[in-house]
């Protein structure tokens, strides 16, 4: 599964279409790492494009969470998620910890 | 009854999803119900790969998709290790970051989907998870 990831000035932007589950949620979990490896803990998840959030996609984007805020040097927003990935996220317990944005320029604006 | 066979394995999930879809939309589910009844679908069949086989490749997923005038019921079995849901602790969510797990979310995924959820044992070994979702 095709996972974009676009560097800009104060943060990346992580976008990926389709459906996340334990047949994809790899791809994605290597995408976030990529930018984790490299020092850089501001991330947009945008999911405009993302039809469907199992728990296996859960555990990715909160893994990345805990690794961006850890001593504060970061954060893992989310832009454009749909009622339904909202709610996997909220039955999942991350909702809270996350947050969340209609659109990609609210996002990365907020860094 | 249709049902499906599938190895163990992430890669079927998209198989044994559009199934699920499929069914859920000539029982007459709305489209919402068919995004419950996908995810609840897919999270009980990963429980599957994960837990009562321990991983990919080591046993097959069966689907099985019960069309009736109210409704859907879907019913997934397995011959791996016995599972009680029992012992599943309920996600204790009132915790910092650093220390949620996602352990039991699946379930809890699956029980705010469906309207019914019942954990049994197979009767040839391992376990059959039986899902209803009204329309």
């Amino acid at each position: 599964m095709a996972v974009e990831t676009t560097q800009f000035k104060r943060c990346d932007v992580v976008k990926m279409a389709g459906r996340i589950d334990s047949s994809t949620a790899s791809d994605l979990k290597k995408a976030m790492d990529a930018i984790l490896d490299e020092g850089r803990y501001k991330v947009v998840f945008d999911m405009s494009e993302v039809e469907f959030l199992s728990s296996s996609g859960v555990w990715v984007l909160l893994e990345t969470q805990k690794k961006c805020k850890r001593w504060n040097r970061g954060d893992l927003v989310i832009a454009s998620a749909n009622e339904n990935i909202q709610r996997t996220l909220d039955l999942a317990g991350l909702k809270h910890f996350m947050r969340m944005y209609d659109d990609i320029t609210s996002a990365v604006a907020s860094f | 009854m249709p049902t499906v066979r599938v190895p163990g394995r992430y890669s079927s999930l998209d198989a044994i999803c559009e199934f699920v879809r499929e069914s859920a939309r000539a029982a007459g589910l709305g489209e919402q119900q068919v995004y419950e009844v996908d995810l609840a679908t897919n999270e009980g069949a990963s429980n599957i790969i994960d837990h009562a086989y321990g991983g990919e490749g080591e046993g097959v997923v069966e689907c099985t998709c019960e069309i009736g005038p109210d409704g859907l019921t879907i019913i997934l079995r397995d011959w791996g290790e016995p599972f009680d849901p029992a012992a599943v602790d309920e996600p204790d969510f009132n915790v910092p970051l650093e220390e949620l797990s996602l352990r039991g979310a699946g379930l809890r995924i699956i029980r705010n989907c469906m309207d019914e959820v019942n954990y049994s044992p197979n009767a040839k070994g391992g376990n059959q998870l039986r899902m209803r979702k009204n329309t």
